[in-house]
């Protein structure tokens, strides 16, 4: 479904990425963590193109995201993304987070947009919020909303770039159990997250990232019971708190 | 002192209808050019902070010319100068045939320096939209200008209602100068009514009350249009 192949990027003279290369299979849920400044939000960013690479290549679903001539907003129309700060549009209710793609970027008609939105509302819990505008709720509430408005657009996949660090603890829970649905149902996920909980119990690989290069890119429990690298150990040891 | 006090002289028939007419020359100046202002200050404000070079320099340019020539030395060179500089026949029409020509040429000079202060709002009301909204219309597959559209000028323009009301009421001051050009507005027709009554007390007081009854007027409509537009609960990255 993804695949990188070989990427790298540069900002100036500094190296963000360096020859990265791994892949997403169809329902595959990948998370992707590493510490701070190792690259991982940047990883995600170029799979839908939201930053460009200097080298290397990356298709979804058979597209080329790094093609020179590349339809992007097709491409990325079809790829959800949530971020870590949620970013609703805050002066749109709620709804009306949920239609706006969907009608100016699908083409689809008001009754259709609103159906769809309302169904992915009661999805994730948050159906009596409709006509609230993002402000009046819990960074919870907006996260459960940002996901629900990527979904709206029927997405192939999904990227999240750290989408409980910026809650409070008691909302990182009702966050992840939607994301756990979402993977239970069979959704492709590549997932920059710190939740080792989360990891161990949907993720079928671990990428770990550290200098913007993928250090280790293998299979959950394995990840987990024997870190191959002394930086992966490390970072493990520390995130789990012994 | 020794000054004959003739409050009446302002309602008799004659003089009534040249501060009636002044006014509405006022109004329909101060409302076009700001019309128009809007839009090209919208513009030029978006291509401020569009990703294109060639754009940005454009409008920043646009900016330093129009907002650092006077406003009086605008309106000077479009009604002067601009028909000479043209192309014969443009020239010829600009002088001769154009309807209302201190009409039009106050409108174009007022609309153009009045965009370049517009555009700065603009400008500043964008930068304080959060660059990760971008980021999130983007990856939504939404295109840079239903970016735009639908998400950094609706945030934008609620963020600059304020400094856009002190605008709006520096527009109907600045339409003044279009006496310059001969367009008999408000101050115009009071300095008129002064020469001809000699009564210059009475005629100022008059377009002083009147240019503060549009300015109460304006405030008012830029503040229900604040309160109307409000976000609940929003302020932007710098609120
Ligand atoms: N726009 C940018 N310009 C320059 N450097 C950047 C930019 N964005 C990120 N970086 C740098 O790239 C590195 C990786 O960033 P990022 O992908 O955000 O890391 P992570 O998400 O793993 O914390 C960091 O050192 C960061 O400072
Ligand atoms: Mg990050």
């Amino acid at each position: 479904m993804i695949s990188i192949e070989n990427i790298s990027k540069w900002y100036g003279d500094f190296r963000v990425l360096s020859n990265c290369t791994t892949s997403v299979r169809k329902g595959e849920v990948v998370v992707v963590c590493g510490p701070s400044g190792s690259g991982k939000s940047t990883l995600i960013k170029c799979v839908n193109g939201l930053e460009p690479v200097q080298e290397g290549k990356i298709t979804v679903d058979g597209d080329e995201v790094t093609a020179k001539r590349a339809n992007l907003t097709a491409l990325r129309s079809r790829i959800g993304m949530v971020f870590q700060h949620f970013e609703l549009y805050p002066h749109m209710s709620v709804l009306e987070n949920l239609c706006l793609a969907q009608e100016k970027v699908l083409g689809r008609g008001r009754k259709e947009a609103v159906v769809r939105a309302e169904k992915l509302l009661t999805r994730v819990g948050m159906e009596d919020h409709a006509k609230k505008y993002p402000s009046q709720l819990s960074g919870g509430q907006q996260q459960r909303i940002a996901i629900a408005r990527s979904l709206a657009m029927d997405p192939i996949a999904m990227l999240f770039d750290e989408p409980t660090s910026a809650l409070d603890p008691e909302m990182i829970k009702e966050v992840l159990d939607v994301m756990i649905e979402l993977a239970q149902e069979g959704m492709t996920m590549m997932v920059v997250t710190h939740e080792m909980g989360f990891a161990r119990k949907v993720a079928d690989r671990v990428i770990f990232m550290d200098e913007g290069a993928i250090v280790e890119d293998r299979p959950t429990n394995d990840f987990f019971d024997n870190p191959e690298s002394e930086r992966a150990e490390d970072f493990l040891s520390k995130i789990l708190g012994h | 002192m020794n000054y004959n006090w003739n409050w009446a002289v302002l309602f008799e028939e004659q003089y009534l209808s040249w501060l009636i007419s002044g006014f509405g020359w006022t109004v329909s100046v101060a409302l076009s050019a700001w019309c128009i202002a809007l839009v090209i200050g919208a513009l030029v404000g978006v291509g401020k902070t569009v990703p294109n070079r060639v754009i940005r320099a454009v409008s920043a340019t646009y900016v330093e010319i129009f907002r650092n020539v006077p406003l009086l030395v605008q309106m000077f060179i479009w009604y002067f100068a601009v028909p000479e500089l043209l192309p014969d026949d443009w020239g010829r029409w600009m002088k001769r045939d154009m309807p209302n020509p201190e009409f039009v040429t106050a409108v174009i000079a007022l609309a153009l320096y009045t965009a370049s202060r517009i555009a700065e709002q603009v400008r500043a009301g964008i930068e304080t939209v959060p660059p990760g909204l971008t980021s999130a219309a983007t990856a939504h597959g939404l295109s840079v200008s239903q970016t735009y559209r639908y998400v950094l000028l609706p945030i934008s323009f609620r963020m600059i209602v304020p400094p856009l009301t002190s605008e709006f009421l520096t527009v109907f001051k600045n339409s003044s100068l279009a006496l310059t050009i001969g367009l008999l507005e408000l101050t115009a027709q009071s300095q008129q009514i002064a020469e001809y009554t000699f009564q210059g007390f009475e005629a100022f007081t008059a377009a002083t009350v009147i240019y503060v009854c549009i300015a109460l007027v304006a405030t008012g409509l830029m503040q229900l249009l604040e309160k109307y537009t409000r976000i609940p609960g929003y302020v932007g990255t710098e609120g």
